[in-house]
């Protein structure tokens, strides 16, 4: 019961957060509540039994992506910038486009996925079996992509640098 | 709509649910890309479809395999590429900005002086 009513707070949250952040007219809110949809985010992650990727989410994504989306705000706009919306012809088309495949979408989800319905018990993952897992290199276990990753993270590094250095 | 009111009582959120509210963040996603103009609202909205498709990710896992971690580590490691991602689209942006003084996508029309 309870987890439900925290279930259903989050979900609140994020579906007006997420339609806010889209069409918010000042670019700062936008990033804000851009904030607040990843906060929730990581608590349904919790609320799934996943504690290892709630805090990875609040560590990279609402940590690490946010600084670098308000700092990369601060650099690009004056305080106070209205953002300049698109046609208002492009904007409805482009709210049918979304509509369409949200009822699209929601149609074929509501009527299979409730077929395969399951009730889990929700318990924590252990952080050992997680551990394990991503640091083995037999079957469904995850070294060589964790070191491709390490890799793209070196890769990523130097090329922001290179990018974005004074010439 | 039936199930998840006869469901409310006892106790465990349904999958349809959690599937809902991805579906919801992901289209907003789709129609901010589409309306935006600002590099860096672009980039918000695709951030927040990344973030849709991790719940999902999840979801998955949780509901359809709980003994397995596909879908979390899948979910892990699209973490970890869309920040690389958003680092470099910023360290682009911001290079764009220092070119042309603006993040406009309308005034992007030309690639190298």
């Amino acid at each position: 019961m309870a987890n439900q009513i925290i279930f259903y707070v989050l979900a609140t949250i994020i579906a007006i957060f997420s339609v806010l952040a889209v069409t918010s007219n000042k670019i700062i809110r936008s990033a804000l509540y851009l904030l607040f949809v990843l906060l929730s985010t990581a608590g349904l992650y919790l609320l799934l039994g996943y504690p290892y990727l709630f805090g990875v989410q609040i560590a990279v994504y609402a940590g690490g992506v946010m600084v670098l989306f308000i700092f990369a705000i601060f650099l690009t706009n004056k305080p106070g910038d209205k953002v300049d919306k698109e046609r208002p012809i492009r904007r409805i088309v482009a709210a049918i486009t979304a509509f369409t495949g949200l009822a699209f979408c929601g149609h074929i989800i509501y009527y299979n996925v409730a077929r395969v319905f399951t009730t889990v018990i929700a318990e924590e993952t252990k952080i050992q079996v997680i551990g394990r897992t991503l640091m083995g290199t037999e079957k469904y276990q995850y070294l060589l992509p964790f070191e491709v990753i390490s890799i793209l993270l070196l890769a990523c590094i130097v090329g922001s640098i290179m990018i974005a250095r004074k010439r | 709509m039936g199930e998840l009111i006869a469901n409310f009582g006892t106790g465990q959120v349904p999958m349809v649910a959690y599937l809902g509210v991805s579906l919801i963040m992901f289209f907003s996603g789709v129609y901010g890309f589409l309306t935006r103009k600002s590099l860096l609202m672009i980039l918000v909205a695709v951030e927040l479809m990344l973030n849709a498709v991790d719940i999902n990710f999840v979801v998955f896992n949780r509901f359809l395999f709980p003994g397995q971690f596909e879908g979390f580590f899948f979910a892990l490691f699209t973490i970890a590429i869309a920040a690389c991602e958003t680092a470099v689209a910023i360290a682009i942006i911001i290079n764009i900005y220092r070119n042309i003084n603006s993040v406009q996508v309308g005034e992007l029309d030309e690639m190298k002086e």
